[in-house]
C-alpha cells in the first residue's frame, strides 16, 4: 500500500518543505503519491512528476482549492486517500492546519511532527518542546502523519517521470471565506531552509537596531529570525519568530546575539550545526548549547563582526 | 452568545523536564503545574468578548485528573462563568479529548469553542481541529485577532508567510495563538469569588465515546546532548574561528 503526501505549493511551484515531506514520505513507503491541489496548477505538478522520488501525481485542478480552506481541502483528502494507508504533509501552518480535520474524520490519531521514521508504523517525536524525543506506535489501520521538515534531506528535483491523473474536485461547504493574505516580503534567504540565520531578541533594544541584524545577515546572505520577546516588542514581524510556537529552523549556522535561550526558543534552533552567541551575560542559558560563545555587548560586537566579515575575501553563500 | 474554552493543565513552561530512567515517560510527580499558556490567551479572549457585551456565558472545561480544577478556577477567577470538569485519570490523546469536548458542546450548544493552538506538553496542535471535523464547523486556528460580525467572526491567522484573514461562520473553532492577547492576572478577590462559582463534575468514562488510545508510547528519550562549545575572547576570534574550524562562512 501506498503513501499519499499532500504537496504545499503556491499555484505556479511546490514550496520547498514539499521536498523535505517526500523524502520522509519514501522513508515510509517508497509507492509515494503527491496529491496536487490547487488553481491553474499545471506547472507544480510537471515539477512535481519530475521528482524521482514520486511515482504518481494525482491533480485536482479547482478554484475550490485556491487557498487551501481547510474546510475545502480535508474533503478532497479523505476522498483521495480511500485507496492509501498513510497521509502525509509537512508540519509548518499549512499541514497542521488540515491535516487533524482529516485524520478526525477518518476516526485517526494523528501523529505530529515526526523526526524520523522507524518503520511503516513507527515514528519518533520530539514532545515539551523538544527536551523529550518520543518513539511512538500508530496501531491505527490508516496512519496521519505530519513530518517536521528540517529533520529530512529535501528529494532530488529531476531525473522523475511519474503519471499524472486527475482528480475531480468535491463540493465545498460554505461556511469559511478567505479574505486576504499579507506576507512578509523579503530578499533574503527563507527561514526555514537558509543555510545561515541570525536572529536578535530582546536585548536589540528596539526595531531600528535591528539594523545591525540585517547587515550582518546580508553580508553572510542569511535569513533573520528572532526571539518571541523581540517580535513582542514589536521589533520585527512574527513570522521571524524562531521556537517551539514559532518556526523550527536547522541552518549550518545559527548566531543568536541578545537571546538569553529560554527552553521556547532553544526547541527552535538547538538542532543547528553550528550555534554562535552574541550576549552580555556570561550566565544566559543560551551559552549552554552555543559552540562558540562571545561574552560580549552586542552594541559593539556586531559593528566589529561586520568589519571582520567585511575583511574576509571569501564569504560562501 | 456563548463560548465554551477548553484548558488543559500541563508542566509549567519554566520548567527544564527531567525524563524517567525507564523511558517511560517524563516525572511530573512534585513538578509544578499550571494552565497551558495558549489556553490562557482562550480564556482571555472569551472573558473580554464577554466585557465587550457581545458574548453572554463563558463556560471553562478541562479533562483531566482532579488538579485539573485549578485550571479551571483560575479561569473562573478571570471571568469565566461556569466551569465543568471531566475526570479522566490517564492520559486521552487529542482525538478522544475532541469526542468528549464535541459531547460537551452537543450539550452546552456553544456558538464559539476556543482552545489554545497546542499543549506545550505533547505538542500536538491537533484538538480544536480534531474537534471542528466531528461537529462540521469551520475552523480559525492560529488565530491573532478577532471580531465578531453578526453570525460570523473574522479572524488574523499566523501562517507561515505572514498573515491570513478569514471570515467563518458562526458556529466554529477558534484556536489561539500566543500574540491574540495579554492573559490579565486573576486578583485575590476575584480568586475567592471563583471558589463559589459553580463546577460541574462529569466522567470521561460515562461519556460513551471510545477512549482507546491509537498511539503507543514505546519509549521516551532525552535527546541527543550537544557537546560543550567554548568561549571565545573577541570578535576576530569568533569570526577565525568560524571560517578555519567551523568551516561555516
Amino acid at each position: 500500500m501506498s503513501v499519499l503526501l499532500i504537496a504545499e505549493h503556491d499555484n505556479s511551484k511546490l514550496k520547498p518543505f514539499t521536498f523535505n515531506a517526500i523524502t520522509a514520505a519514501s522513508k515510509i513507503d517508497s509507492d509515494v503519491h503527491v496529491l496536487v491541489a490547487g488553481t491553474s496548477c499545471e506547472n507544480v505538478s510537471k515539477e512535481t512528476a519530475n521528482i524521482p522520488l514520486v511515482k504518481k501525481v494525482l491533480v485536482c485542478d479547482s478554484p475550490n482549492y485556491q487557498n487551501y480552506l481547510p474546510e475545502n481541502l480535508a474533503p478532497l483528502v479523505i476522498k483521495v486517500s480511500e485507496k492509501y494507508d498513510h497521509i502525509v504533509a509537512s508540519a509548518n501552518t499549512f499541514g497542521k492546519n488540515f491535516m487533524p480535520r482529516v485524520a478526525a474524520a477518518l476516526d485517526v490519531s494523528q501523529v505530529s511532527d515526526i523526526i524520523k521514521v522507524n518503520g511503516p508504523d513507527t515514528f519518533v517525536r520530539p514532545i515539551y518542546a523538544g527536551n523529550a524525543f518520543a518513539t511512538v506506535k500508530s496501531n491505527d489501520q490508516k496512519r496521519c502523519v505530519t513530518i517536521r521538515p528540517t529533520s529530512f534531506d529535501a528529494a532530488e528535483k529531476s531525473g522523475g517521470s511519474a503519471l499524472i491523473e486527475k482528480v475531480e474536485a468535491v463540493d465545498i461547504p460554505s461556511a469559511s471565506k478567505f479574505i486576504k493574505r499579507e506576507e512578509t516580503k523579503s530578499e533574503r534567504p527563507e527561514l526555514g531552509t537558509a543555510r545561515i540565520v541570525v536572529s536578535g531578541g530582546r536585548g536589540l533594544e528596539s526595531g531600528e537596531n535591528f539594523k545591525l541584524i540585517n547587515d550582518i545577515a546580508d553580508k553572510l546572505n542569511a535569513a533573520v529570525g528572532a526571539s518571541r520577546a523581540a517580535v513582542d516588542a514589536g521589533y520585527i514581524s512574527n513570522d521571524h519568530q524562531v521556537g517551539q510556537t514559532g518556526k523550527v529552523v536547522v541552518p549550518d549556522l545559527y548566531i543568536a546575539v541578545g537571546i538569553s535561550g529560554a527552553i521556547q526558543h532553544l526547541a527552535g534552533m538547538k538542532e543547528s550545526k553550528i550555534i554562535v552567541a552574541i550576549n552580555k551575560d556570561g550566565e544566559a542559558p543560551i551559552f549552554s548549547v552555543a559552540d562558540y560563545g562571545l561574552e560580549a555587548d552586542l552594541f559593539t560586537a556586531l559593528p566589529e563582526f561586520l568589519a571582520e566579515l567585511n575583511k574576509l575575501n571569501t564569504i560562501q553563500k | 452568545m456563548k463560548i465554551l474554552v477548553a484548558v488543559k493543565r500541563v508542566i509549567d513552561y519554566n520548567v527544564q523536564i527531567r525524563v524517567k530512567e525507564d523511558g517511560s515517560g517524563v516525572h511530573t510527580d512534585n513538578v509544578k503545574m499550571s494552565t497551558n499558556p495558549p489556553d490562557d490567551n482562550a480564556v482571555e479572549e472569551s472573558v473580554k468578548l464577554k466585557e465587550s457585551g457581545k458574548v453572554k456565558e463563558v463556560v471553562a472545561i478541562s479533562i483531566g485528573e482532579d488538579k485539573a480544577q485549578e485550571s479551571i478556577r483560575k479561569a473562573l477567577a478571570v471571568g469565566a462563568d461556569k466551569g465543568i470538569h471531566v475526570k479522566a485519570d490517564s492520559y486521552i490523546e487529542p482525538l478522544g479529548i475532541a469526542k468528549i469536548l464535541k459531547k460537551i458542546v452537543e450539550k452546552e450548544k456553544p456558538d464559539m469553542v476556543f482552545l489554545g493552538k497546542q499543549a506545550i506538553d505533547d505538542d500536538c496542535n491537533q484538538t480544536g481541529q480534531m474537534l471542528a471535523a466531528m461537529l462540521n464547523w469551520p475552523q480559525a486556528t492560529f488565530s491573532s485577532k478577532l471580531s465578531i460580525k453578526e453570525k460570523s467572526l473574522e479572524v488574523i491567522r499566523e501562517i507561515d508567510e505572514g498573515l491570513e484573514t478569514l471570515e467563518i461562520n458562526l458556529p466554529a473553532i477558534v484556536t489561539c495563538d500566543l500574540r491574540l492577547n495579554e492573559p490579565r492576572f486573576a486578583s485575590l478577590p476575584n480568586i475567592m469569588k471563583a471558589k463559589k462559582k459553580p463546577m460541574e463534575l462529569l466522567n470521561a468514562k460515562d461519556m460513551g465515546v471510545d477512549l482507546k488510545n491509537r498511539i503507543e508510547q514505546l519509549k521516551v528519550e532525552e535527546p541527543p546532548k550537544r557537546k560543550a562549545g567554548i568561549k571565545v575572547a573577541n570578535v576576530a576570534e569568533l569570526v577565525s574561528k568560524l571560517k578555519n574550524e567551523a568551516k561555516v562562512i
